[in-house]
């Protein structure tokens, strides 16, 4: 239990900063951090499959662009739609066609797994690409943002903030609450080894396919919440580069550990912020690219624990003797690998 | 759609899938062989379009030019980078799982697409093909068929032979088979494992930079030419089986007649179409049409 506190404590302080931060920062920091946490949110999703399942799904922006056109195709035009019946609808609808999806990329194992989940959700993206049923393209706006009652106006950027924030909270809490439990210790056999698992009686395809929906109902909150914050969808959300960000921020961040996606969706958008900017590197920050992609590479080569692996470095712990554990210390060479 | 019209639309749907295959067939070798999986591969593809690009003028005020000139300079410089790249970046990535890789080669994808265009910039530039090259063929009353896309598919077709017979004939095909079976065995016996994957991956990447150099007159050179060309390879690569020569052939084929079809005939859902095909493929055969091993 000792060697939890640390971990508890750094979630504690993290989420109480997070709490106080509209108070001292201005409304660009505000809207910076409320973009943050809603990628923190998607994040967390895939760190259910990839980090705590081992499933490696390369098609997270499918449930998160439907979950986004979701809330605004079914918002009413002519006054804003409820929180309490739009947000567990859209939700649903992510959390539908990760069923769908997940039901049949099971099947596939490996990279083959990683490719057919990015086939569906390239499917996904041309249907909203190439149909009118999206505005093509162009994308569509929300007329009117949601509401629940006078309280919850989600138009005002602070009100905004605060949601999202609790709704990270919320889905901090159940994931890890999630990990603990029964359905939790099964996730994490079948990552560590999923022939054992089956050997010791589980069948471990409803697992995994249980997984899956979770995680697709997650970034479909994730879409939900992106949707309202800019009040505008357009297909790019669905692209291949979106699931792929996501998959660099929690590997980034560090596999295994919840935190790791937090610190991950965080510390890939400041390095963003901080490459991008004209303060610091002048007429350079239009390459930003540089010198994220350096940051990465080197993060590769120092970190191979990721970012939440660094007080562990620093203090010449050793790694895996305790909980989670990351991918790394439970398949060493061949994971994901094709050859028998 | 009448049959020249079906045959230079045959035509194109080959020249497509073998040029596929070039980049595929690297994609598909270094991670059958070296386990690693190279999300830079685009990259490659990506840089040698702008070595056509950029090489071109400087070969012509130094030697007085000469495409065949420009493409064999092009490949010693992608050999140098190849075999630099894999010392550098990717030879303590071996014992690393998947997924740090990935993060690494995506790393590595934002470094190459700043470098191109601060060296080059983010126009998009048209590429001449070479004179003696750039006439066409009459087909039936109407078409024509340019002559620079069969030199395509011809230059495909000679590497995919040239590959097939290192491969199956030579003693180094022999160990890089053997390599990418049972890497501890291969070492054991003598062979000098870290060499043999520098080689591996040095091909891979000429063979990317190569295709990339002869599309270009073709394609025309573009920022981010190498994403698109990328996703497309490994799904030509899960098609055919993770680590499978022939599987890839096959499959980018397919992809070609796919692809090109597609356009032609549904154009509405042509996008989607390789996707889906991919997707069937897979839930019918999930190790792809022909498994390494």
């Amino acid at each position: 239990m000792r060697a939890q506190l640390p971990k508890f404590l750094f979630v504690l302080v993290s989420f109480a900063a997070l709490a106080v931060f509209p108070h001292v920062a201005g409304n660009f920091g505000v809207d910076l951090a409320t973009k943050i946490m809603i990628f923190a949110v998607l994040a967390l999703s895939l760190e259910l499959l990839v980090g705590k399942t081992g499933l490696v799904c390369f098609g997270q922006a499918a449930f998160f662009g439907i979950g986004a056109y979701a809330t605004v195709l079914l918002s009413p035009s002519d006054g804003p739609a409820s929180v309490a019946t739009l947000l567990p609808l859209c939700v649903l609808l992510a959390a539908a066609y990760a069923l769908v999806v997940g039901a049949l990329s099971l099947r596939t194992k490996g990279v083959y797994f990683i490719m057919v989940t990015l086939a569906f959700a390239q499917m996904a993206y041309y249907v909203v690409h190439d149909t009118p049923l999206g505005g093509g393209t162009d994308g569509i706006y929300l007329m009117m943002k949601p509401a629940l009652g006078d309280w919850l106006d989600l138009d005002k950027p602070l009100v905004m903030y605060r949601f999202t924030l609790a709704c990270l909270l919320g889905t901090f809490v159940f994931l890890a609450l999630l990990g603990r439990s029964k359905f939790g210790h099964a996730l994490a056999g079948i990552r560590v080894n999923e022939q054992r698992m089956r050997a010791t009686g589980f069948s471990t395809y409803p697992y995994k396919l249980a997984a899956f929906v979770v995680s697709g109902g997650i970034a479909g909150l994730a879409g939900f919440l992106f949707a309202v914050k800019d009040g505008f969808v357009n297909p790019e959300m669905m692209s291949w580069h979106i699931s792929g960000e996501v998959l660099i921020i929690i590997i980034l961040g560090g596999l295994g550990h919840l935190r790791g996606a937090l610190i991950g969706a965080f510390a890939f958008a400041l390095l963003q912020e901080f490459f991008r900017s004209e303060a610091i590197f002048g007429e350079f920050a239009k390459h930003w690219h540089l010198g994220l992609g350096l940051t990465i590479i080197a993060s590769v080569a120092l970190l191979p624990r990721g970012l939440v692996g660094i007080p562990a470095q620093l203090f010449g712990r050793k790694p895996g003797t305790h909980s989670g554990g990351a991918l790394a210390q439970a398949t060493p060479t061949k994971a994901g690998h094709a050859q028998p | 759609m009448d049959l020249t019209t079906f045959l230079i639309q045959c035509l194109n749907a080959l020249q497509y899938g073998l040029l596929l295959f070039l980049v595929a067939s690297g994609l598909t070798l270094i991670f059958g062989i070296m386990g690693v999986i190279n999300l830079a591969h685009g990259s490659f593809y990506m840089i040698g379009a702008y070595m056509a690009f950029a090489l071109a003028p400087f070969v012509a005020a130094t030697v007085g030019g000469g495409f065949f000139t420009t493409l064999l300079l092009g490949l010693i410089l992608a050999v140098a980078l190849g075999y630099l790249l894999e010392w550098a970046f990717y030879s303590f990535l071996y014992t690393r799982e998947h997924l740090q890789q990935v993060l690494m080669t995506y790393g590595l994808i934002l470094v190459f697409e700043e470098l191109r265009s601060l060296l080059v910039g983010d126009d998009v530039h048209g590429v001449q093909a070479p004179d003696f090259l750039s006439g066409s063929i009459p087909l039936g009353d109407m078409m024509v068929y340019p002559v620079y896309r069969l030199f395509i598919s011809g230059v495909c077709l000679l590497l995919a032979l040239g590959m097939y017979f290192v491969f199956a004939k030579t003693r180094l095909g022999m160990m890089i088979r053997a390599g990418s079976t049972n890497r501890e065995m291969v070492q054991s016996l003598g062979v000098d494992i870290k060499f043999l994957y520098r080689v591996v991956f040095a091909a891979g990447v000429a063979i990317a930079v190569l295709a990339g150099m002869v599309a270009a007159p073709v394609s025309s050179v573009y920022p981010g030419m190498g994403g698109l060309v990328l996703i497309i390879c490994f799904v030509v690569v899960v098609i055919g089986g993770i680590g499978s020569i022939r599987g890839a052939l096959l499959a980018s084929l397919l992809i070609g007649v796919v692809d090109t079809f597609g356009k032609v005939l549904v154009p509405q859902v042509a996008g989607v179409l390789v996707y889906v095909l991919m997707a069937v493929i897979l839930l019918w055969k999930p190790d792809g049409l022909f498994k390494a091993g």
